[in-house]
């Protein structure tokens, strides 16, 4: 009896091996993706799966990749990572080892990207990332890590220069508070805050670290009605948008400016169902369909945000922006190269020098892009305007927060 | 750390605040202990599944508001009575089997596996976004705004206690809440005397089911929700019927409101990153004492 | 159940075929080292649990403690001019062959030894409560550490921490690597544990789980029996800890290293599935679960959770006491009933 149900269970692990080795289509190239449908991050996931759909339907549409004189479409493979690290990481392996893929696009959020960059690098794939934002994937060393978006502590900068230009008194009388989850990208969006308070002289007088499963956060806010900062800083993703609203709404903590990331993820701009207590909020993204980049597939932002809404229903958040940018980047690297040899594809993602509707497009040695700014936006009745830097403004910062 | 108790010294409208609140809230957490205590007092099951419920029920209500433009407050007696008819399917699908097993592993189990399966179906059914309903009540000002209080959780803290005193009326005078109690104490003697235990323990299951609806309504006015989140409300559940012991009603009220406003006043003073954990060391610590205690007298805790 | 002989034998056809898998099928070589890793923490969370009838939810404790130890040590016992990272999660080192073994040694033993003392000073608090109470005060150690340890500037608080990277010179790839370690320290924790269960100790730990009171009474120190009992299941746990730190790559307090839903809650499900209280069950449920969680994932991506949650309630509901207990009942049944020397 027990020996059937060994030999079974050996059979059954057999059975699977077979059965998963593809077939490989002859004129497609392979990409594998890991993102994630369900958990915690399938919102975002979704976008990103969106994103790198619409990029690849514009892509082949257009001819594909041409490698060697030939024209070659361009295929994704999904797997779901329940939006778990260690799921990501083995699912990277699967994509490389039992799929067989060419290439990688990047899983949503940082601590994801982590688990699988190791993977790649191992394995010399290049993988090309739109939502991994985290700093410290880029000071590893990776040589086979791209990411089109900008890095984590770029998110909320700007609106500690915006406080210093805004507040109309010394740096140095600034006071900034701080509520910030502890997961390892929220945490590296506090590191680049730091590091520019830090800069300008500022002082930080609330620093909370928010536990992750949080569902309250009545004892920072008390202490924001207690210490009354000039800027107060959330990040935590959508849950720590919505709550944050909610909560200063209902605990009467105000301050002159309140920055936060995961705006849209969180809906806020939903008039039914937040009506108007975000309005003047400033929301970091990395892109907004109103920014003046252009590029070959897709045209201007705004053209791209059309055809996204047209196709998929709604306004295309950063999230789906950039991953169809990661697209574009590895279409156009493989066509360099003019091979799908992993090395040289990477080394042409290395020289990449590129134009899209997402922003400018060029890696650092480390892989990170350095050619587009990370953008602030403010949210008022229902409506993003972007406010900064100075020269993609759209509109005035209102301030202080009415 | 400093700081912030001289703040709270020399300013007491803030220790006002953050107890306050913590009472307020509190109130909702433990109704919803309420709810397990009595199936754990009556059945002797724990059920893992408790937070989901929750959820469960705030999905209802926000479903209800935003759909078919129902004011939260008024979806609570149809949220109440939703979650009392899943708990019957629940009971006679699941808990059923469960009943007599000396084991509380399995009960663990089955409960557990009943909340992975709510989970998954709720993220499929509503989205794995983070939703919350707000009411809209506006807020009360006291002491020249020094002290706020928002109306939501005025009037959450009210229906919680209107509840659990409706239940507490319920236990005490009607005929299922005496048929319920007669059971917790001696099952044998009331099958002998004529009451039906299958009913009794359907009808605890869902009450307990209706208990978590309605405290779910409260929990996505007052919060936010999302599918992955019942754990929070299943821990801190477990958390005050342990802290307060089975059937003690008023300890029950005391522990659920005590535990979230000394939360409060802790993230206050330490920063947010540890107030979990204190309170789950606190609750350690009680319980080690009370074992301590109890082995004294040669007993242990039971 | 079975001969001995016969038992035998299935082992050593066992461990041959396990021996050669990873060659004949190299692209699941990473799966089959998780369902080691599985039997690990199955085995151990039923010595306290299945033997001695304490369930506890809080064993994930010394899996991430031995994680984070080992993590620590590796990081920090060769390499000097780390103060160039601006901060501690973003610290990635690389070290040689030697070094890299050496340190994997001894921050998988320190780790292992920091996680018996915690078990003893923890156990000798918590262990005095019975039943339902000790069940739930467990159920926030994992949580509790998570957050502890988010707070930890040094163990890289929220952001974590990562391992360091495997040697690419050295003649054994990564995955096979980790493959042979866990089947070794599987092969090991189940021929010990084998051995305690038949020892007066385990008989000890059967009499607690069977009437703690009456042990108590005929003279065994239960509290010291228990304390023993989860200072040998954190020992095991924590090399896995340390392991799967390596295999992984990339330590997150609240996702990996004290993670209830990725592995705190499934050692507690394989042991009771396969059958708790037998050395077989916890090895049975860990590979028929593991093996089911990786196939459901594959086939019915999206609904392999509901399918999980799924299998565990029908178990529960027709196979209460695990699979090996179903079929000892069954055999127990047919033994009395048919042969004369079965109980009648």
């Amino acid at each position: 009896m027990f020996k059937k149900i060994l030999s079974a269970a050996v059979t059954m692990l057999a059975l699977s091996g077979l059965m998963l080795s593809p077939m490989a289509m002859a004129d497609t190239i392979k990409l594998g993706a890991a993102v994630s449908l369900s958990g915690k991050y399938s919102t975002a996931g979704n976008h990103t799966q969106k994103g790198y759909d619409l990029g690849l339907k514009y892509v082949n549409s257009l001819g594909g990749v041409v490698v060697d004189g030939k024209s070659y479409n361009l295929e994704v493979i999904y797997y779901d990572d329940e939006s778990t690290p260690a799921r990501g990481a083995s699912l990277a392996e699967r994509l490389i080892l039992r799929d067989k893929v060419n290439f990688i696009l990047g899983p949503y959020s940082s601590g994801l990207t982590k688990a699988i960059a190791p993977v790649t690098e191992e394995h010399g794939v290049p993988m090309v990332e739109a939502n991994g934002a985290s700093r410290s994937l880029f000071n590893q060393g990776y040589k086979y890590m791209f990411a089109v978006l900008s890095t984590s502590e770029q998110y909320l900068q700007e609106a500690v220069n915006q406080i210093a230009i805004k507040a109309g008194k010394p740096a140095s009388e600034i006071t900034v508070a701080l509520a910030i989850e502890n997961d390892p990208f929220s945490q590296d969006i506090r590191a680049g805050v730091l590091d520019d308070v830090k800069r300008h002289g500022m002082k930080v007088v609330i620093d909370d670290k928010l536990p992750r499963d949080l569902s309250d956060m009545t004892s920072t806010l008390v202490k924001v009605k207690a210490l009354k900062p000039d800027l107060l800083v959330v990040s935590g993703h959508s849950k720590g948008a919505a709550l944050s609203v909610r909560q200063m709404n209902d605990l009467g903590a105000s301050v002159n400016m309140l920055a936060m990331t995961h705006c849209e993820s969180a809906k806020l701009h939903d008039t039914e169902k937040f009506g108007t207590l975000p309005n003047h909020a400033l929301c970091a993204a990395q892109w907004s369909p109103s920014v003046s980049s252009t590029g070959a597939v897709f045209g201007s932002a705004k053209n791209y945000s059309k055809i996204f809404e047209d196709t998929y229903g709604y306004v295309p958040p950063y999230q789906a922006a950039e991953s169809t940018a990661a697209v574009i980047v590895m279409a156009d690297a493989i066509t360099r190269a003019n091979s799908v040899d992993k090395d040289a594809v990477r080394d042409a993602l290395a020289a990449t020098d590129l134009s899209t509707f997402y922003g400018q497009i060029k890696f650092s040695e480390a892989g990170n892009n350095i050619a587009k700014p990370m953008i602030l936006r403010q949210l008022i009745d229902g409506k993003y305007y972007v406010v900064a830097p100075a020269n993609v403004a759209e509109a005035e910062l209102v301030y202080p927060r009415p | 750390m400093i700081t912030y108790i001289q703040i709270l010294i020399s300013s007491p409208e803030f220790l006002a605040q953050l107890i306050i609140n913590g009472l307020l809230v509190g109130a909702i957490f433990a109704l919803i202990a309420y709810g397990l205590a009595l199936i754990w007092g009556v059945m002797d099951i724990i059920n893992f599944a408790q937070g989901e419920m929750v959820i469960f029920g705030g999905y209802l209500t926000y479903t209800l508001f935003y759909q078919f433009g129902i004011h939260p407050i008024l979806t609570i007696p149809i949220v109440a009575i939703a979650l009392y008819i899943f708990g019957l399917l629940i009971y006679k699908s699941v808990i059923n089997r469960l009943l007599g097993e000396k084991d509380i592993f399995i009960t663990i189990l089955a409960t557990f596996g009943l909340a992975i399966l709510m989970q998954q179906l709720m993220q499929a059914i509503f989205g794995p976004d983070v939703v919350t309903a707000n009411p809209e009540l506006g807020m009360l000002f006291l002491f020249d705004g020094q002290l706020i209080i928002s109306n939501v959780q005025l009037v959450s803290f009210f229906i919680a206690v209107f509840v659990g005193v409706a239940m507490f009326i319920l236990m005490k005078y009607s005929r299922m809440g005496q048929a319920i109690r007669a059971t917790a104490q001696n099952p044998r003697a009331s099958r002998i005397l004529g009451i039906n235990i299958e009913k009794v323990y359907a009808n605890t299951f869902a009450i307990n089911a209706a208990l978590c609806g309605i405290g779910g309504s409260l929990v996505v006015m007052v919060w936010t929700i999302h599918p992955f989140i019942g754990l929070v409300y299943t821990f801190r559940s477990f958390m005050i019927v342990i802290l307060a012991g089975l059937g003690n009603f008023l300890g029950i009220i005391f522990a659920g409101m005590g535990i979230s406003s000394l939360e409060n006043v802790t993230g206050f003073i330490i920063g947010a990153e540890f107030q979990a954990a204190v309170i789950f060391c606190l609750l350690v610590i009680i319980l080690v004492t009370r074992s301590i205690r109890a082995r004294k007298r040669r007993e242990y805790i039971q | 159940m079975m001969k001995e002989n016969k038992q035998n034998t299935l082992i050593w056809l066992g461990l041959a075929i396990s021996a050669i898998v990873p060659l004949l099928l190299p692209n699941h070589i990473t799966v089959l080292t998780y369902i080691w890793v599985m039997i690990i923490l199955a085995l151990t969370w039923d010595m306290l649990g299945g033997q001695t009838g304490y369930t506890s939810f809080g064993n994930i404790l010394f899996f991430g403690v031995g994680m984070y130890v080992c993590a620590v040590v590796q990081r920090d016992m060769f390499s000097s001019g780390l103060e160039r990272f601006e901060r501690v999660s973003e610290i990635v080192v690389n070290l040689s062959v030697s070094e890299y073994f050496i340190s994997l040694a001894i921050g998988t033993i320190s780790g292992a030894i920091v996680a018996v003392i915690l078990a003893i000073i923890l156990g000798s608090g918590i262990l005095g409560m019975r039943g339902h109470y000790f069940a739930i005060c467990t159920l926030g150690l994992g949580h509790a550490a998570a957050e502890i340890t988010s707070g930890i500037e040094y163990l890289g608080a929220g952001s974590g921490m990562v391992a360091p990277l495997y040697p690419s010179e050295f003649l054994m790839g990564k995955e096979v690597f980790y493959y042979y370690s866990f089947l070794l320290v599987a092969v090991a924790t189940f021929f010990l544990f084998k051995k305690i269960y038949k020892s007066q100790f385990g008989l000890a730990l059967n009499a607690i789980r069977d009437n703690e009171n009456k042990a108590e009474s005929m003279g065994i120190h239960t509290t010291q029996y228990k304390i023993a009992g989860w200072s040998i299941s954190a020992f095991f746990l924590a090399i896995a800890g340390a392991g799967v730190g390596n295999v992984i790559g990339f330590i997150d307090p609240v996702e990996i290293a004290f993670s209830g839903p990725t592995f705190g809650v499934w050692m507690i499900v394989m042991a009771i599935l396969g059958g708790k209280g037998t050395i077989w069950g916890p090895v049975l449920g860990a590979i028929i679960l593991y093996s089911a969680k990786e196939t459901f994932w594959t086939y019915l991506l999206g609904w392999d959770k509901v399918a999980l949650g799924l299998l565990i309630l029908i178990v529960v509901v027709y196979f209460p006491k695990g699979i090996l207990g179903y079929f000892k009942d069954k055999k127990q049944l047919s033994d009395s009933v048919l042969s004369p020397k079965g109980e009648g």
